[in-house]
């Protein structure tokens, strides 16, 4: 594997793993505060279609990311409601919401541009360019910092950049304001927020509408960012319970996150290189075996094999006011 | 008697002139009804500042429910509140804190992986940001700290630190928000007693300083120890007001429970046997690889109550699962020369079978299935007797006429088999259980916190059983966190501390202070 190759696989790292970023963090804020959300990955793909079907029909990529963060919204205002109002089950609701989001984009997108449910390709402005960062091509001839910068790091869209700056915003606001207090206390002992006299729903329904927010940019990475330029059906393929999977790894801190989501990122982008398997090894390993290597750590790391992960306290629990 | 000590109390009030300062607090006719239960019946009551008011009563006599809507939990249906004398509605916990009130909850309200300044400053934050309210609530603490008696450390998170310093936190979370009246609702229930004591010396200091105290509870000592008034409860209502100094136990038990208690349990002497149970070096780890019993051993003779004494938290509960057979452990354990097997091959009803009835400390969560019916929870667990079946089938009919009669015979009301468990109290819910364990004919009965949020009325029946089931000459190893039911109840007392047994007693040889030092894990100062 030579030095160019490796840089082209970072450079994919950090592209694949910027929606399981911004899908980490999103779970991250909801479960914090004690809503388990396993709706992430019906959060993306609704975004993911509203903003790309949005950016084709309006010819302006920014109305249709507004038109993705709107989606996402109701269907967080929808989780919140079901789990937080009206105290249901979290996991149940969380799969209606995928479940409707899988049906209604296919629905939705064949009435309306009749192409077995993807939206048309997106022209120029339509789609989130790739944003050169200032000083990238006169860094790129310093030894290796250089080609870190300006082939890896530089040349993505403004999402990525969004997904990287929200890992200290995340940090930051957890533990160092009042909101990341509260936040953090009630998704622990919802109890000890009430008596304290603050509203424990109203902090939940922030968080539920912080991880919609979040998903929605996720999903607009996935269709409207370059290369990709347009929706397919159910092209979140899983992102958004591998991202469950990287909280969990990440034991629910958003720094920890950044590594976890990197990790998943960097295995989907050895997946796209099935030659460079067979050169190292020296045989040919099936391309479908490279596709499911995220999906198997998955797996791994969802069984408890990696360390000790403790949700938490409150998570997944309706508060109800007791005596 | 109740209108005699009502009359009383209110002459005494006007000689000392109470009628001219201003009460702290003063509730008017407050009625708070849940459905058809009227909670709280038009309730009045003055608290005066700067004193020690204790509220007494039972199980669902509604003391509860009365603080909560002073905290603002609850809204009364109709009455008055006076803080300092200035009507005052209270909506919400923010309100009751705004006017002053404080209130440190039975089960605390503490952020387990939060700091203690964290927890304190949480809800009362100066700002958006953080650090400058964290700094302010460093140095408020140092003051507290040095004013009343209240050492934590800021930065130790809750989760590693003992009960007795959580309640500190509570009280602290109170007077950082300028409580001036606090409320204690069963403060003590967690506490040793050394740490009980040091509690009482901070609600003393407290008072000294001016501020007003609200206690809670269903001890009749603490009662006496500590408060300046008293006011019972019974029924949603309040029966009397009276001073501590007038009154006496059995007096406030009578008001509680509307007629005589015996508050100590009358039983002739043990005539002990041979031994049923023997244990040896019992250990058990948990899950987390902390080792919960660290070698005990006991004996429990037939005819005799062996008393496990000791904190909540310290082993009773493993021992009490492991000898059930919902735990796993290492070491021996023979009932009646039969050893036990201990690798998990027996479980729960192996143990039944073996002779070995099992009231568990949590009958909600252990003991009942809440939303069967009565009948089924008596059935549960000895639901294949032959008694109970017919054929492959149950004899529901048998079942039901058989919980009947018991119902008849442990006084559990009502007396319907068809209603479900939940729908019973506490004390009626715990005869169902005993009844059951009891009724089987163990040999050996394990019985965990019997009286745990049980009425008084109810306690002194339950105890009568144990003790009746004792003179039949069966063994019984009790398990309680309150010294009193140990000392009054038992014949030896073992006293368990971080899952050993620190020593064992005599019940008639030793008393609360020693028995309180070896819960503390203190081996010295005993004899």
């Amino acid at each position: 594997m030579d030095w160019s190759t490796l840089l082209q696989i970072f450079d994919a790292t950090i592209r694949l793993a910027t929606p399981l970023l911004l899908a980490c963090l999103a779970g991250l804020f909801s479960e914090r505060a004690g809503i388990f959300d396993i709706g992430l990955e019906g959060k993306m793909l609704a975004s993911a279609f509203l903003a790309a079907a949005l950016a084709a029909v309006t010819g302006s990529i920014w109305l249709g990311l507004l038109a993705g963060i709107a989606g996402a919204l109701v269907l967080s205002a929808i989780h919140g409601l079901a789990s937080i109002t009206f105290r249901g089950n979290q996991l149940i609701s969380g799969v209606a919401i995928n479940f409707l989001a899988a049906g209604l984009t296919v629905v939705v997108g064949q009435d309306w541009f009749a192409e077995g449910g993807r939206t048309p390709q997106l022209g120029e402005g339509e789609r989130f360019r790739q944003l050169t960062l200032p000083g990238a091509s006169e860094m790129a001839d310093l030894p290796v910092l250089g080609p870190l910068y300006s082939d890896v790091l530089s040349g993505h869209s403004i999402l990525t950049y969004m997904a990287l700056l929200a890992v200290p915003l995340s940090w930051w606001v957890l533990y160092r304001t009042r909101f990341g207090l509260r936040l953090r206390a009630v998704g622990e002992n919802p109890a000890a927020v009430d008596t304290a006299g603050i509203s424990v729903t109203r902090l939940r329904y922030s968080a539920v509408a912080i991880a919609g927010l979040l998903c929605a940019l996720a999903g607009a990475q996935l269709s409207t960012a370059e290369p990709a330029a347009g929706f397919v059906r159910d092209m979140t393929a899983g992102r958004g319970y591998i991202a469950l999977a990287a909280l969990i790894f990440a034991k629910w801190r958003p720094v920890a996150a950044l590594g976890a989501c990197l990790l998943f990122g960097f295995l989907q982008a050895l997946a796209l290189r099935p030659a460079l398997f067979e050169q190292t090894l020296g045989f040919r390993v099936q391309g479908q075996l490279l596709d499911a290597l995220p999906y198997i750590l998955t797996v791994v790391i969802l069984a408890g094999f990696v360390g000790r992960a403790i949700p938490p306290r409150a998570g997944g629990e309706p508060y109800v006011k007791e005596r | 008697m109740t209108s005699a000590v009502q009359s009383q109390t209110q002459s005494q009030g006007q000689s000392q002139g109470q009628s001219q300062a201003t009460p702290a607090i003063e509730l008017r006719g407050i009625s708070k009804a849940f459905g058809p239960v009227q909670a709280n019946k038009d309730i009045s009551i003055r608290v005066m500042p700067g004193t020690i008011h204790g509220i007494i009563g039972e199980n669902g006599a509604g003391k509860s429910t009365l603080m909560s809507i002073l905290y603002g939990f609850y809204h009364a249906d109709s009455g008055e509140i006076l803080i300092d004398g200035r009507p005052t509605r209270i909506p919400d916990s923010q309100a009751a804190i705004r006017a002053g009130i404080g209130m440190v909850f039975q089960h605390f309200k503490l952020v387990e992986n939060f700091t203690v300044l964290e927890n304190v400053v949480l809800g009362a934050e100066d700002s958006g940001l953080l650090r400058p309210s964290l700094a302010r609530a460093r140095s408020e603490l140092r003051r507290l700290a040095q004013d009343y008696e209240l050492e934590v450390d800021p930065d130790a998170v809750i989760e590693e630190i003992g009960v007795g310093f959580q309640q500190r936190v509570e009280i602290l979370k109170a007077l950082y928000r300028k409580a001036d009246i606090l409320i204690l609702d069963e403060p003590t229930g967690v506490l040793t007693p050394p740490e009980a004591d040091h509690l009482f010396r901070i609600l003393r200091n407290l008072r000294e300083q001016g501020k007003t105290i609200i206690l809670i509870t269903h001890k009749l000592r603490e009662i006496m120890e500590i408060t300046d008034t008293v006011s019972v409860m019974r029924r949603g209502e309040m029966t009397a007001t009276v001073r501590t100094a007038d009154t006496s136990p059995a007096q406030l038990a009578e008001l509680m429970v509307g007629r005589k208690v015996l508050l100590q349990v009358d039983k002739a002497p043990a005539h002990p046997g041979a031994p049923v149970l023997e244990v040896e070096n019992l250990r058990v780890t948990d899950a987390k690889g902390v080792e919960r019993l660290k070698g005990v051993s006991l004996a429990v003779r037939a005819g005799e109550i062996l008393g496990i004494a000791g904190v909540a938290g310290n082993g009773q509960s493993e021992l009490l699962q492991v000898l059930g057979g919902t735990m796993r452990a290492t070491g021996a354990v023979r009932l009646n020369g039969r050893p036990l097997d201990l690798s998990g091959r027996e479980d729960a009803r192996d143990r039944r079978a073996a002779g070995i009835g099992h009231v568990p400390e949590d009958r909600q969560t252990q003991g009942l299935i809440l939303d069967f019916a009565a009948w089924e929870n008596v059935a549960l667990g000895y639901h294949d007797r032959e008694a109970y079946t017919n054929g492959p089938m149950m004899d529901q009919a048998a079942m039901k006429a058989d919980t009947a009669d018991k119902m008849q015979r442990f006084d559990v009301r009502p007396p319907n088999p068809l209603l479900a468990a939940k729908n019973f109290s506490g004390g009626n819910q715990q005869k169902i259980v005993v009844a059951r364990e009891i009724e089987s004919g163990p040999a050996l009965l394990l019985i965990g916190q019997p009286t745990r949020g049980v009425d008084i009325g109810a306690i002194e029946f339950i105890h009568k059983q144990i003790v009746a089931l004792r003179d039949q000459g069966k063994a019984i190893l009790l398990v309680s966190v309150e010294l009193d039911e140990i000392l009054s109840l038992s014949d030896r007392i073992a006293v368990m501390f971080d899952g050993r047994i620190m020593g064992e007693r005599l019940a008639g040889q030793t008393d609360a202070g020693e028995l309180g030092l070896l819960m503390a894990g203190i081996t010295e100062g005993a004899r």
